[in-house]
């Protein structure tokens, strides 16, 4: 007897969500804007800048907006999974499939034929021009569609988590910090003619911050470019410890970052598809460290060689910060990192290959006050929060032994605590000596 | 003690083959018809749903086994030889063992209804009745649940997430209230209903009615009413299985009879969890015990003793919890569903599905809390009960009880002005608010992890 096939239902019926025809226009309305956005790239509306990116752009927000809204009316507030593992998108089928391949086919033009996007960028341009003074580029075209999907995916997540003020204020700061401090602050300092600079980025997550050339370039600048400079070695030095001391590694990555604000956001339908497994662990652990190293050892170079006027690396430091660059930057954070969200679930790039939360993952295991703590007994080992943890964390395995969960990973989305249908998980600060670890 | 069988891989006899496995070195062999490994019964409903996946119900990956010594066993035992200390396998093996135990859990209830062999007409208790519910419910639009209890409640909202129109036949005339009290019940009724789930109160199944394929084609109600469906779950509570004992030597009442060592009446066989009919010795009345946490209980405390702790088996404070389709249940020590003997404290938030009970004695000493839609911390709650803290005590340092999420609105004040607003002459003051500050002497015990 094989131990389990459950039939797949062919069609989940009856949820008003999928049923509502509001949701349907809204769906239709997307598809619309998305073929008018790349139809585009032939450049048949490069001379229709505003046109082109109200019907692309416009009708695109618009339709998703209204393919999501109904899910306010759909069900009472409260937690609602139902029919994940029967989904094409959401549970590795088809449509999942689909979706990561386009994903990962909009990095690869974006990083290895952005000449591709030439005519698309007009679209940005009625943005572009008041924001930043200048014309869109290809850069600027990521930017703001990531913005876009932060915003319209936080609304979704406002309205699933309507019942959570927890997740409700988290949603809210990680769309803030995208819109203002990813889009709107390095616009308006570039309309300003001031460096382009992300004030919630630090080292070694924006790892050139740190490379010397960059420092003294701050240094040597304006008022606001010393500011920044001093601000830059603040944050990596001084308040990273210190917040995530008191507040675990979720002051950063589950409410700032904004790697976090797209897996929140984007990404939420695709948590569960982290994998739980040891072995996962083990990779993860080798992987975050091993990039974290690289990232450091890179630094420290870099800045030996400068010290000694190139003696180090001669002309090979910029090859080794590009290789960094490429390796990390463009094919880990981008291309996996967000192309295999349906396949892979939404944290595969802060779970294996962030240096930020390597280093954040360290203090928070060995220093912090953040825990989450576990009920006495009521732990009925239903495993929704191992499920629905997008670290791949088996918080389960902890929780029906009445232990906390203190781990390097746990990036505090606090959704493990929302799952639970036994009241059995909270996220809590306090002295670092009560960890029932 | 160097042959160790388990009949039942559920959570009692997962649990105790776990921990005999920590305390010695003995030959550990689990037997099961199931399913192969371990998995959270608890987490049924939520494979229907397509919450998890089966995979995902499983508490232990599969290697587990393997590194612990647990042999694992994926067959049926279909009888017990207590003289020659073997057991028959349906397929045909014999199993020795030297210390048995039984471990088998429950099976549901019927009570003879007219149609209840019918197509389409089941219970729900195993991996093998959620399948047979995947295949009866497929492609049909509604479904009566017959039977008031937690698989009742969570029968219709299996069904109800995927669109089935749900009728809920509920013999008593308030949801549960043979456990909760009359204000919790009647918000769980109102909860039902704002669901769109059909709660039909204080209403039996007369009979079920077949169509000419044999299959269910309605329900006839105690008044009378035919109601038409194509699904009907049966609710109406669970028993023990003791078949396995039935021709043995193995005494049984209701369930298999055991002491509060969990020895049956056969020298080395014991049973454990649902299947355990605890006989009372104070000359109160004997305890069959049908929850997840007391057949782990059961499973840790045997695995003790068999490994030479001989201590008897306490359950201590009672506690459970539950989750009435959105709104989560705790409860602590003790909450008679009539309150005529005890005193109470209840608010209830004025949107209705919101709620926290204290209750007391006459001397103010508090022995009970119900939450409804707020989570209490288990160990602060059983410390207030187990101090004998008074109401004013409790009351007053009721936030340190308090296990909601940051930032959810703490309901904590509410209840001390109800207090003063009935004891003017005793005015209480809130001193803090949730939190961990010097909760550290009230966190649990240190359990260890095998893996
Ligand atoms: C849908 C549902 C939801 C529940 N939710 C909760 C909850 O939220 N909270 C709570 O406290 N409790 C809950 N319970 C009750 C809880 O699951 C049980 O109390 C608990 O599982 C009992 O564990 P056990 O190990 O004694 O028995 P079981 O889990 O029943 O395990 C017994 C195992 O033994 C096997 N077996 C029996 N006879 C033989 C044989 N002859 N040969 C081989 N194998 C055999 C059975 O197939 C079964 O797998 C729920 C029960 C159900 C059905
Ligand atoms: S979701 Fe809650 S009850 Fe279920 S396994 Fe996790 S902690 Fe335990
Ligand atoms: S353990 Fe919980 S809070 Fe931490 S990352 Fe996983 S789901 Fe989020």
């Amino acid at each position: 007897m094989k131990a389990m096939q459950i039939q797949i239902p062919a069609e989940l019926r009856g949820h008003s969500y999928t049923e509502s025809p509001i949701r349907k226009i809204g769906l239709a309305l997307f598809g619309v804007g998305v073929l008018v956005f790349m139809i585009g790239a032939t450049g048949a509306f490069a001379s229709i800048p505003l046109l082109y990116s109200m019907l692309s752009l416009g009708v695109g927000t618009i339709g998703a907006l209204l393919a999501i809204l109904p899910g306010i009316g759909a069900r009472k507030p409260g937690i609602n999974h139902d029919g994940i593992m029967f989904s094409p998108w959401k549970n590795r089928r088809s449509v999942a499939w689909l979706l990561g391949i386009l994903i990962t086919a909009f990095y690869v033009t974006l990083y290895w034929f952005p000449s591709t996007l030439d005519h698309m960028v007009v679209a940005f341009d009625p943005l572009s021009w008041p924001l930043r003074g200048k014309a869109a580029d290809r850069w600027f075209l990521y930017g703001t569609l990531y913005t876009l999907a932060v915003l319209i995916m936080g609304v979704r997540m406002l309205i699933k988590y309507r019942h959570s003020r927890y997740q409700t204020i988290r949603t809210i700061s990680v769309m803030f910090f995208q819109l203002v401090f990813s889009l709107l602050i390095p616009g308006l300092l570039q309309l300003f003619n001031e460096p382009e600079f992300y004030f919630h980025y630090f080292w070694p997550l924006k790892y050139d911050y740190l490379f010397p050339s960059k420092l003294s370039s701050l240094f040597d600048g304006t008022h606001l470019a010393v500011f920044m400079g001093f601000w830059t070695l603040v944050m990596a030095f001084l308040a990273t410890p210190v917040l995530t001391y008191f507040y675990g590694k979720r002051w950063y990555c589950s409410w700032v970052c904004g790697c976090g604000a797209l897996a929140e956001t984007l990404g939420d339908p695709w948590r569960q598809l982290s994998d739980k497994s040891l072995t996962a662990w083990r990779i993860e652990r080798w992987m975050i460290h091993s990039v974290l190293v690289f990232a450091v050892v890179m630094t420290g170079l870099l800045w030996l060689n400068s010290a000694m006027e190139g003696a180090v690396l001669g002309g090979l430091s910029r090859g080794f910060s590009r290789t960094y660059g490429f390796a990390i930057g463009a094919m880990f954070s981008g291309v996996v990192g967000v192309g295999f969200y349906p396949l892979m679930g939404s944290r595969v790039w802060c779970r294996f290959g962030c240096p930020q939360a390597a280093i954040l993952g360290i203090i928070q295991r060995y220093f912090s006050r953040f825990r989450i703590t576990t009920n006495g007994e009521q732990c009925i080992s239903c495993g929704n929060c191992s499920t629905y943890c997008e670290m791949g964390i088996d918080v389960r395995a902890y929780a029906q032994r009445g232990a906390d969960i203190v781990r390097a990973s746990c990036v505090g989305c606090g959704v493990c605590s929302s799952v639970c249908p036994r009241g059995v998980l909270n996220l809590e600060n306090g002295p670092v000596d009560t960890r029932n670890i | 003690m160097n042959n160790v069988v388990i009949i039942g891989n559920g959570v009692a006899g997962i649990t105790a083959a776990r921990h005999i496995r920590k305390g010695s070195d003995a030959r550990i062999t689990v037997i099961g018809s199931e399913t192969e490994h371990f998995f959270s019964r608890t987490a049924l409903m939520y494979i229907y749903m397509g919450h998890m996946t089966y995979e995902q119900t499983k508490p232990y990956e599969d290697w587990f086994w393997i590194k612990n010594r647990i042999n694992l066993l994926f067959d049926h035992v279909s009888g017990i030889d207590t003289e020659a200390r073997l057991l028959r396998l349906a397929s045909g093996n014999a199993v020795g063992y030297d210390t048995l135990v039984l471990a088998t859990g429950s099976q549901s209830n019927k009570f003879g209804w007219p149609g209840q062999d019918l197509d389409g007409v089941q219970g729900l208790y195993s991996m093998q009745d959620l399948r047979l519910m995947e295949q009866n419910t497929n492609d049909i639009s509604s479904a009566v649940i017959v039977g008031g209890g937690l698989i009742g409640i969570e029968m219709a909202e299996m069904l109800h997430s995927r669109g089935i129109e749900v009728t809920f036949l509920v013999r008593e005339d308030s949801y549960w209230n043979n456990i909760l009290p009359p204000e919790e019940s009647a918000m769980i009724n109102r909860h039902i209903l704002s669901h769109g789930i059909r709660l039909r109160l204080s209403t039996e199944l007369a009979k079920i009615l077949p169509d000419s394929a044999g299959r269910v084609r309605a329900v006839r109600s105690s008044d009378g009413d035919e109601i038409p469906c194509q699904f009907v779950g049966i609710t109406a509570g669970v028993h023990p299985n003791i078949i396995l004992c039935e021709g043995s030597e193995i005494a049984t009442g209701r369930g298999i009879l055991v002491n509060e060592y969990f020895e049956t009446t056969i020298p080395n066989v014991f049973a454990i969890g649902d299947c355990a009919e605890i006989v009372a010795t104070d000359g109160g009345r004997n305890r069959i015990e049908q929850l997840w946490y007391t057949a782990g209980m059961h499973g840790e405390a045997l695995a003790a003793h068999l490994c030479g702790e001989r201590k008897p088996y306490d359950r201590g404070i009672l506690f459970n919890s539950a989750k009435f389709l959105d709104i989560e249940y705790q409860t602590y020590g003790y909450v008679p569903p009539v309150l005529d003997d005890v005193q109470t404290l209840y608010w209830e938030h004025p949107a209705g599905e919101q709620a926290i009970r204290i209750v007391y004695d006459q001397r103010d000493v508090v022995i009970g809390f119900n939450l409804m839609g707020i989570r209490y911390r288990h160990r602060v709650c059983e410390r207030w009960i187990a101090e004998k803290k008074t109401v004013p005590y409790v009351l007053e340092h009721l936030g340190e009880g308090n296990f909601d999420p940051e930032f959810f609105v703490q309901s904590e004040q509410c209840l001390i002005d109800l207090w003063n607003r009935t004891h003017p002459e005793r005015t209480l003051q809130l001193h803090r608010k949730r939190g961990l500050r010097r909760l550290a002497p009230a966190r649990g015990q240190k359990k260890e992890m095998m893996a």
